[in-house]
């Protein structure tokens, strides 16, 4: 077993023009490359910058309220009777989600380029008040993209961003979810490029994107290849995370790479079933295309028009994935499964009674793994989730898929 | 006449009389399919000396509104890469000089095959393509079955481009150069052709690349097209008149609204003396 891994190490992945074999590079329009180019040259510098990684990590601790715990659900695992669940609590991080540590570290990027002004995109809006969040923190005015159907399914989130000083904007073109709320803010990037900064939330995007938050986000592995360590000894015998754009499970993965006994696996959501085509699993069921500034799986029809894709989860609601992951896929070093709505709906429910966490629905897909994978392996294995968020927020949803009036 | 041919021979003969190309932009399959190609007659009829053919796509990042919404009734209406090509073969039945040029995103293409979309396309009569999210950077493949098929590939330039990029932009460019006039999307506010900056950026693009620079985005009515006919070799016009042909319910409402709203146009162009 190695030791602890260094900050931001493996730096072989992605090239210089930001590629994972394949997958991966710099598919946008001229307006945005210079604004590309800066950003990269000032990661690739920073990314090794001490006195950058010092700030990082002080905000991390104090603001963040890291590191999260490392916690063993007992009674989780008894009721599943097969392998220990441990969960990776990213819900119990500021904002309730493993975004702000993307957040925070964009923020202080944004900040060394001088910009004013932040825009994000956001699906669940957890992302979407994380990006407030450190933008009233910093004094910098906040623009959030959010589709119109999300807006309607995350209203508390909204809420919030507003409560925090953010312009919430209502986009209603194409599916009016996360991928057009991407679209919408990349145009706002375009044109106020200037003064303007897009922390983007999820390892996809053009390079330096998929780079620089799975960087912020690998906190998450190296906190828990250490906890792992200390509490059990030895490293765990597999890691389980949801993949939306897929930035929590890069941050839990990124740092096991290379310890290639420990399997991984990404959950997708299989929506109404994978059969039904309503779904958002671009790598279980999805092919490679080009889409919001990278080459990587994707789902679109045989026109190359992308479909419009359906998850119980706002923030799963994606039909492109970061291109690591396609990367990770191919090479068969990670493996990528799916989870319905339904099982979801359980997971999210067994979890909650079982232990008293109340899981993000993202999340509750790898919970939903866990259980099942667990349930086939012997009682003295560890099977890590990352807890991506907490469920506070899908409260309304799931009252009402339920036919509960609040 | 071959491909690369109809380009400069459109831009030769301009340059004999002093004039401004002028390039509208249509989205295809929007009115409605079966106006397509009368509305490109008609383009032509009304002064066009290059036609822009849009390719919907459901996510055009660097569109506007005008363009999005066109792009989303196209696909509704079921409109696709294969009816775009179509669309450009029926034209051809009746007109072989007016250079035809296809702008879009790169995951139709890349569905279709780089290799199979070049030939089908070189088959149809398309003389270049112009792919918003598809830089030099990564476009080797890309480019390579456009020369097999001798489909030039317009690159753009933006007012953000740098003095390296140019450079590289120059080197990948065949036809013309197209300058993104402002920073923003298309359909956006106003272009402003007064800075110092694109004045140069066209310059310097033209020296370098040795290929007419057009000028688009921004450009609306006959002020601000004959603003960039002064600077520029060839003016695109594309939100504005997609507005119009919105609202158009049969072919001859569009043919009579691409007439009245490019004439103007045509004059204003027309009457500046470089
Ligand atoms: C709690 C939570 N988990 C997961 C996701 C999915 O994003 P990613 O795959 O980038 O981690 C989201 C996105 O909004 C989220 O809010």
């Amino acid at each position: 077993m190695k030791s602890e891994l260094p900050v931001f190490n493996l730096d072989y992945r992605p090239d210089t023009a930001g590629h994972f074999g394949g997958y991966g590079g710099k598919y946008v329009s001229e307006t945005l490359m210079a604004a590309l180019d800066d950003l990269n040259l000032a990661w690739q510098k920073l990314r090794k910058d001490p006195e950058f990684l010092a700030e990082f990590d002080y905000d991390l601790s104090h603001y963040v309220g890291r590191p999260s715990p490392l916690y063993h659900a007992k009674r989780l695992s008894a009721e599943v009777g097969g392998a220990q669940i441990l969960l990776k609590r990213e819900d119990l991080n500021h904002t309730g989600a493993h975004k702000i540590n993307n957040t925070v570290g964009q923020a202080l990027l944004a900040r060394y380029l001088g910009k004013s002004r932040v825009i994000a995109e956001t699906g669940a809006g957890q992302h979407g008040v994380a990006s407030a969040t450190v933008a009233a923190r910093l004094g910098m005015q906040c623009v959030v993209y959010m589709g119109e159907v999300d807006i309607h399914r995350q209203a508390i989130n909204v809420y919030r961003m507003r409560l925090l000083g953010a312009e919430v904007r209502e986009v209603t073109s194409g599916s009016a979810t996360l991928k057009d709320a991407l679209n919408e803010a990349m145009r706002d990037w375009v044109t106020n490029v200037d003064n303007t900064y897009y922390i983007i939330g999820t390892v996809a995007g053009p390079h330096p994107y998929p780079q620089l938050v799975r960087d912020f986000n690998s906190v998450i592995g190296r906190e828990a290849r250490r906890q792992m360590q200390e509490q059990f000894g030895c490293l765990p015998d597999a890691l389980v995370a949801c993949v939306g754009g897929g930035s929590n499970a890069m941050g839990l993965f990124h740092p096991f790479v290379d310890d290639t006994d420990v399997p991984m696996f990404g959950v997708e959501a299989a929506g109404r079933g994978l059969e039904t085509g309503q779904h958002a699993a671009p790598l279980t069921a999805g092919r490679v295309g080009v889409l919001h500034g990278n080459k990587s799986y994707l789902m679109d029809d045989d026109n190359g028009q992308i479909l419009h894709t359906h998850s119980v989860s706002a923030g799963l609601d994606y039909p492109g994935v970061g291109p690591e992951h396609s990367w990770l896929k191919d090479t068969g070093r990670a493996e990528y499964v799916a989870i319905d709505d339904k099982e979801a709906l359980a997971a999210f429910h067994q979890l909650t009674r079982t232990e008293g966490i109340l899981p993000a629905l993202e999340s509750s897909h790898a919970v939903a793994y866990a259980v099942k994978l667990a349930a086939s392996m012997p009682t003295n294995k560890l099977v890590l989730v990352n807890l991506s968020g907490r469920g506070d927020k899908d409260v309304h949803t799931v009252a009402e898929l339920e036919g509960i009036e609040l | 006449m071959s491909r690369m041919n109809r380009l400069r021979q459109c831009f030769d003969t301009l340059a004999t009389t002093g004039r401004t190309a002028l390039v509208p932009f249509v989205t295809a399959g929007d009115p409605s399919v079966d106006t397509t190609v009368d509305i490109m007659h008609a383009l032509v009829d009304a002064g066009a000396d290059i036609i822009e053919l849009g390719i919907p796509f459901s996510d055009p990042m660097a569109d506007g509104p005008v363009i999005q919404l066109s792009s989303e009734r196209a696909i509704e209406r079921g409109v696709s890469l294969t009816t775009v090509l179509d669309n450009v073969h029926s034209f051809r039945q009746n007109n072989q000089n007016t250079p035809v040029v296809l702008m879009g995103y790169l995951n139709p293409l890349y569905r279709m095959t780089f290799s199979v979309f070049a030939t089908k396309a070189a088959t149809a009569g398309v003389d270049a393509v112009l792919v918003v999210d598809s830089p030099p950077e990564e476009s080797s493949e890309f480019e390579a079955c456009l020369k097999q098929a001798d489909i030039s590939m317009i690159r753009l330039v933006a007012p953000t481009t740098t003095a390296e990029r140019m450079r590289l932009i120059a080197k990948n460019a065949g036809g013309f150069i197209y300058y993104v006039a402002l920073k923003g999307i298309t359909g956006a506010g106003s272009s402003n052709n007064e800075t110092a900056s694109s004045l140069q950026r066209i310059d310097t693009m033209r020296e370098l690349s040795g290929l007419p620079v057009a000028a688009g985005f921004g450009i609306k009515d006959a002020e601000s097209a004959a603003a960039w006919a002064q600077v520029a070799d060839a003016v695109v016009i594309g939100s504005a008149l997609v507005t119009r042909l919105a609202e158009c319910s049969s072919s001859e409402q569009a043919c009579d609204t691409v007439k009245s709203f490019l004439a103007p146009i045509r004059t204003a162009m027309d009457n500046v003396h470089k």
